[in-house]
């Protein structure tokens, strides 16, 4: 499906453009942001190093396992395809514990780390039950304080800048509940088709 | 509010300090841990770079012909008739394509409308309450090697909509 979609928007993206007269603009965008892809994965260098270093001390030393103990209940239920004291519990709990608290950059690598460790469960290169799980409440983002978002507005002299916190908690919490709730949806009829 | 801004700030330094003290006390090489860990970091971000440049480039080419535009025209009627104001429409459409795209548009809404207006609000909370959908899956299924995403995609955009009718319904509920 990616693949089509990729062609999909390129594609289309180039057809318009000849019809509208905008190849140069499609021109010097291809190569703009080619270069702009190059600078925000190098730029994942730095994180990705840091955090997964430390990440690493901290499965050496049992710390993940711990955390994944801690709060298995509840997680366990989110993914049931894990089995219990397994580190990609350690690692999703890390992932959602830094999303909630809006470090973006530290939720990244422990993101990745924790697919790494739901492949090596499933084996393959499809996605699995939990993997889908797992990005449906990433993509439905977990923050609870949009520091980016407060920022902006504080530029702009809001009179409130942190008003719309209250907001964002509950339009986050109401799309991370039909995220797990879709993904369900979506499981049991790709079950039920066999 | 004040207490959770102070929790960001200090859970990092804590959980380091959690971390080496904890390693130390069970006699973890932790230097050496932290760098074999860290060498993991480098081979990632170089296989993620493919994936990132073939996903950027193919969105920008869709904005910048404009034929991003074009389909936000086509289906906004749609999505007025669901209460959506048209000026969010545009950033409720990017949101879930590319994160500094979106940013951006949050920036000029909350300009031109002023951050204490409803679009401004509205824009505010919709950039907050959800994540660029397509961003996450291309780095984490990209950084791992998952080639058949199964039903991912539908579920990431779904829920992406089910969070831009959700922002709209709440800013409407509380400041409308």
């Amino acid at each position: 499906m990616v693949n089509i979609i990729w062609a999909l928007m390129a594609v289309a993206g180039i057809v318009y453009a000849m019809v509208n007269g905008t190849v140069e603009e499609v021109n010097k965008a291809l190569f703009e942001s080619a270069e702009e892809a190059v600078t925000l994965s190098i730029g994942l260098i730095s994180i990705l190093v840091f955090w997964l270093g430390i990440m690493k001390v901290a499965e050496e030393a049992g710390i993940l396992q711990f955390l994944a103990r801690i709060f298995r209940p509840i997680i366990a239920r989110i993914f049931p395809e894990i089995p219990k004291d397994h580190p990609a519990m350690g690692y999703i709990l890390s992932n959602i514990t830094a999303n909630i608290f809006g470090l973006g950059n530290a939720a990244t690598p422990m993101g990745i780390k924790a697919m790494e460790q739901m492949k090596e469960l499933s084996g393959g290169n499809t996605a699995s039950r939990s993997m889908i799980t797992f990005l449906a409440l990433n993509t439905s983002s977990l923050t609870l304080i949009p520091t980016t978002v407060i920022s902006i507005r504080m530029q702009y002299d809001s009179g409130s800048p942190t008003e719309i916190v209250g907001t964002t908690i509950l339009a986050t919490l109401i799309s991370s509940i039909s995220a797990l709730i879709i993904d369900r949806i979506f499981y049991y009829r790709s079950v039920g088709r066999g | 509010m004040g207490v959770i801004t102070l929790i960001s700030t200090w859970l990092i330094p804590c959980f380091l300090l959690i971390v080496l003290v904890v390693a130390t006390w069970k006699r973890v090489p932790t230097y050496e841990k932290f760098v074999e860990g860290g060498k993991d970091g480098v081979k990632m971000a170089f296989s993620l770079l493919p994936f990132l440049v073939g996903m950027i480039v193919a969105i920008s080419i869709l904005r910048s012909s404009g034929a991003l535009d074009a389909f936000i025209q086509l289906i906004s009627p749609a999505l007025i008739s669901l209460g959506v104001p048209p000026e969010i429409i545009p950033l409720a459409m990017v949101r879930p394509i590319s994160g500094t795209a979106a940013l951006g548009m949050t920036t000029e809404l909350i300009g031109t409308y002023g951050p204490d207006s409803f679009i401004g609000k509205l824009a505010s909370t919709m950039q907050g309450s959800t994540d660029t959908t397509l961003y996450i899956l291309t780095v984490y299924f990209g950084a791992v090697g998952i080639r058949k995403m199964h039903y991912a995609l539908k579920v990431g955009l779904l829920a992406d909509l089910v969070g831009i009718i959700a922002s709209v319904i709440i800013v409407t509920l509380i400041f409308g």
